[in-house]
């Protein structure tokens, strides 16, 4: 292991920065048509990572084994390229391309160091693709996971997004549900709704489901459980905007909704809330 | 043993949860409360419970039983004030307190009696 280590010290010792522009030129050179490859930050990027390859190598981190504590800077290096890569949009073969383009300047320096034995030559040549190899697939699994970041940061997101509570009147509160319902969905509506609830005192809340594609006995089993809780609450609730192809499948599945005020609109279900609440709307004569 | 109280309204009865209910405060309060029903000839029962935050099975199935006995005494029984997770808590344990009248806050709690139109025959 020692020998290696040295052999791949002198390589870096030698002249890091043309390691480093001949690392970058390589980049370039095999870069796909688009030209990604090289970022702006392509520069501070390879420097960092050498500088951290360095490191684990004098520190005689051994090079067959990448899990190594050794290798932990470099490790967390490659973990940020991959993230800072991920929120730059850039893809996923161009981040893992980036790091294997550092095989040519490593075995080009390797091959200045022990030419002249050719079975040392493809013994360390080994070492250093198998290392390189990991190195890049090191870089995708991170990159992966901070894409998957972002997308359950946008989930999230979108979830607070799509929930609104409105107030429609004096002690009205309406909810227009868009999209597909789910338990984690349902849940938040429920929370937020009944939190509206206690906090304005509103005696009637109206959902609106105009905009859920499709009714399952799922989805009837979360409404039915938000109109309980807000009936437990001591407040009442009416389900509106049920579409004719809806009021069908609830009926075909058996889905029991007696007891439920239920609305073909919110503006139907708004007028009953009117009513109740003492209103009555007219119109002026002009 | 700490004890709820039970207070006199009229002819109702109020009730107000201001600390965690153990089991066995739950089943002395039952045990007041019918007496006191009973006692007093009480028409409506109310029970504030806008302070508790935590509720089990058994809190929920003895809020039930005061509903029940209540009304084989011959008095309407309402909650008030629930907390949202006390709601939430309550569906998921499949508690949905049948027979139980449920008002937002004591005030309205009080006009549902009234409406009833019992309360106001003795003053």
């Amino acid at each position: 292991m020692q020998i290696e280590n040295s052999a791949f010290e002198r390589v870096l010792d030698a002249d890091p920065a043309a390691f480093v522009a001949d690392w970058l030129n390589e980049v370039r050179a095999s870069a796909s048509s688009s030209g990604a490859g090289a970022s702006a930050t392509g520069d501070a990027d390879a420097r960092g990572l050498v500088e951290a390859l360095r490191a684990g190598v004098r520190g005689g981190a051994p090079l067959g084994r990448f899990d190594d504590a050794g290798w932990q800077s470099l490790r967390e290096g490659l973990a940020s390229l991959s993230a800072s890569r991920a929120a730059q949009g850039a893809s996923a073969g161009d981040t893992s391309h980036f790091v294997m383009a550092v095989k040519r300047p490593l075995v080009l320096g390797l091959q200045r160091q022990v030419g002249d034995d050719p079975q040392k030559l493809f013994d360390l040549m080994w070492l250093v693709s198998t290392f390189v190899d990991k190195m890049a697939q090191w870089t995708s699994g991170t990159f992966q996971k901070s894409r998957e970041e972002v997308i359950r940061r946008q989930q999230e997101e979108l979830l607070e997004l799509s929930t609104p509570v409105v107030k429609l009147w004096e002690g009205v509160l309406a909810v227009p549900m868009i999209g597909t319902l789910d338990s984690s969905r349902t849940q938040i509506v429920m929370e937020s709704l009944l939190q509206r609830i206690v906090e304005t005192g509103s005696e009637l809340a109206i959902i609106d489901i105009t905009g859920v594609p499709t009714v399952d006995t799922l989805v009837a089993q979360h409404l039915l459980k938000t109109v309980t809780a807000i009936r437990l609450m001591g407040a009442d609730c009416i389900i509106s905007g049920i579409r004719p192809q809806i009021a069908q499948t609830i009926v075909h599945l058996g889905i029991d909704l007696q007891g439920i005020v239920t609305k073909a609109t919110l503006a139907d279900a708004l007028a009953v809330a009117i009513r109740r609440a003492g209103f009555t709307v007219t119109r002026e004569k002009r | 043993m700490e004890r709820i109280p039970v207070l006199r309204m009229g002819r109702v009865l109020l009730v107000t949860i201001q600390v965690d209910l153990q089991d066995q405060m739950a089943l002395q309060l039952q045990d007041d409360l019918s007496a006191k029903i009973e006692q007093t000839g009480a028409t409506g029962v109310l029970i504030d419970i806008s302070a508790l935050e935590i509720v089990d099975s058994f809190i929920g199935r003895m809020l039930a039983g005061i509903s029940g006995i209540a009304r084989v005494l011959d008095a309407t029984t309402v909650v008030v004030g629930m907390q949202p997770a006390v709601a939430i808590t309550l569906v998921e344990l499949g508690l949905s307190l049948e027979g139980v009248r449920t008002a937002l806050d004591v005030e309205r709690g009080m006009a549902l009696l009234r409406a009833d139109g019992r309360d106001t025959l003795d003053d």
